[in-house]
């Protein structure tokens, strides 16, 4: 595919659907010219050869909620999992960034909504799906109800080279990693070398993007600061039900869009945060997924990873062929 | 010379926390004589849902809950508070910086959570 920067994309995007829902970005996390080293000693590392392979983050569905702003109940999250499937290049993974039910103070009926969220997911054509918790999910038991569903909450894995860990900031009620899992990833980390390409996902920002409405991880800096001995580190991140692209020194965070509702870019807006209006004539507006390339291979000074964003409202458009089509071709 | 050299000692150490408090304009301990500010913690509300404070003037917030535990949070007067349910918590608090401040409940109380919060005017 050729590389265009977000901004470039975007206007071919709008031009193409009318409304700017199909964005790309080509972080250069893994660009540079050491990277033949970087895979070399990441195979090392991990006892897996580099590859290259896409995947898909998914965010936010709030199985079992069914209030205002938004009357979809699980059809945002049923259309995701179609637009998955119905992608050209089958995705090796989903990572899912929490959230993935609505909390309640009813056991039995939260377990059915993880039960509900699992039937719904294990319809992704998908060999690998892979979670962490949202505050929804683990913020009133400390995370026991989620862990019997999906297991630890915090974790790591080795896939084709790239190696993925699990954060949870949610499961201590507050927005905080705490001083064990900070010790474990610290351990976990060592084995790697300095350019190892390295995925974080977890629900909250790591960094104070907007405190006032919880949007933030109390103690990020000092997961940022275990990370900056590493060069390639890009961290996929929710909550925030919009996307959002940062960086902090070397590392790049990328918020995903929800399958719920959105929320309003929070630059200049004062006061509570307020889910953006529904729109009833664009139900899946401002909704989406994010797809994730790795393309494995040794590109001094230029991008091994590509993100892109689509909004589920393409399909509407265009149909599922006409998204497929944008993907394979840009230029169109 | 040794008891001399303790005295420098505990007067240095006295120093630094002081100095930290004053950073912080917050601490726990508190005086008789400094206002004292009721707030009740209460899903998914705070009451009173709006106070308003004097720069540079010290007061105690005494928060409680009436159901679970709650959070009280506001980054720039650094306050970051658990509020357990059925115990009460003072803050002594100074506020160095005036404006309008959305003081937010940061420990996940169900699922109106995320609109729990109160004002703090600081004039």
């Amino acid at each position: 595919m050729k590389q265009h920067d977000r901004r470039s994309f975007l206007k071919i995007a709008g031009s193409s659907l009318g409304v700017g829902v199909l964005y790309s970005a080509y972080p250069a996390a893994l660009a540079g010219g050491q990277a033949g080293n970087m895979f070399a000693s990441l195979g090392h590392a991990s006892g897996e050869q580099v590859a290259p392979f896409s995947f898909v983050q998914l965010s936010d569905a709030h199985v079992g909620f069914n209030g205002p702003p938004d009357p979809l109940g699980t059809r945002a999250f049923e259309r995701a999992v179609d637009m998955i499937n119905g992608l050209s290049q089958r995705p090796d993974l989903v990572l899912f960034t929490g959230d993935l039910t609505h909390d309640t103070e009813d056991k039995d009926t939260h377990a059915a909504r993880m039960k509900q969220f699992q039937e719904i997911s294990k319809k992704i054509n998908v060999p690998l799906i892979k979670h962490v918790p949202g505050e929804h999910d683990a913020g009133l038991d400390g995370g026991a109800l989620y862990r019997e569903f999906f297991g630890e909450s915090h974790y790591s894995f080795d896939h084709r080279g790239v190696h993925f860990v699990a954060l949870d900031n949610v499961s201590r009620a507050k927005p905080e990693i705490g001083a064990d899992q900070l010790a474990w990833l610290k351990k976990d980390l060592a084995r790697f070398s300095k350019s190892a390409p390295i995925v974080i996902f977890t629900h909250r920002p790591l960094f104070d993007l907007r405190p006032d409405w919880e949007w933030f991880t109390s103690d990020g800096d000092e997961v940022m600061n275990a990370l900056t001995a590493y060069d390639n580190v890009t961290v996929l991140y929710g909550h925030i039900h919009r996307d959002d692209e940062h960086e902090t020194g070397k590392i790049h965070h990328y918020a995903a869009r929800s399958l719920i509702f959105a929320f309003p870019d929070p630059v200049g807006v004062q006061g509570p945060r307020k889910p953006l209006p529904f729109d009833k004539d664009h139900p899946f507006k401002n909704l989406g997924i994010r797809t994730v390339s790795f393309n494995g291979r040794s590109q001094p000074a230029s991008s091994s990873l590509s993100v892109e964003d689509i909004e589920l409202t393409a399909r509407e458009f265009r149909g599922i062929n006409g998204v497929q089509q944008l993907l394979r071709n840009p230029n169109v | 010379m040794f008891q001399e050299k303790l005295t420098k000692t505990a007067f240095l150490t006295a120093l630094c926390i002081t100095g930290l408090l004053a950073l912080s304009g917050t601490k726990h301990a508190h005086a008789d004589d400094v206002p004292v500010i009721e707030i009740t913690a209460k899903r998914f509300s705070f009451s009173p849902d709006k106070i308003t404070l004097k720069k540079g003037q010290t007061v105690i917030l005494r928060l409680h809950s009436e159901d679970v535990t709650h959070g009280f949070f506001l980054r720039p007067l650094h306050l970051d508070e658990e509020i357990p349910a059925g115990h009460t918590t003072d803050v002594t608090v100074t506020p160095q910086t005036t404006g309008t401040f959305m003081t937010i409940c940061d420990h996940f109380c169900g699922a109106n959570h995320g609109n729990m919060n109160m004002t703090i005017v600081v004039e």
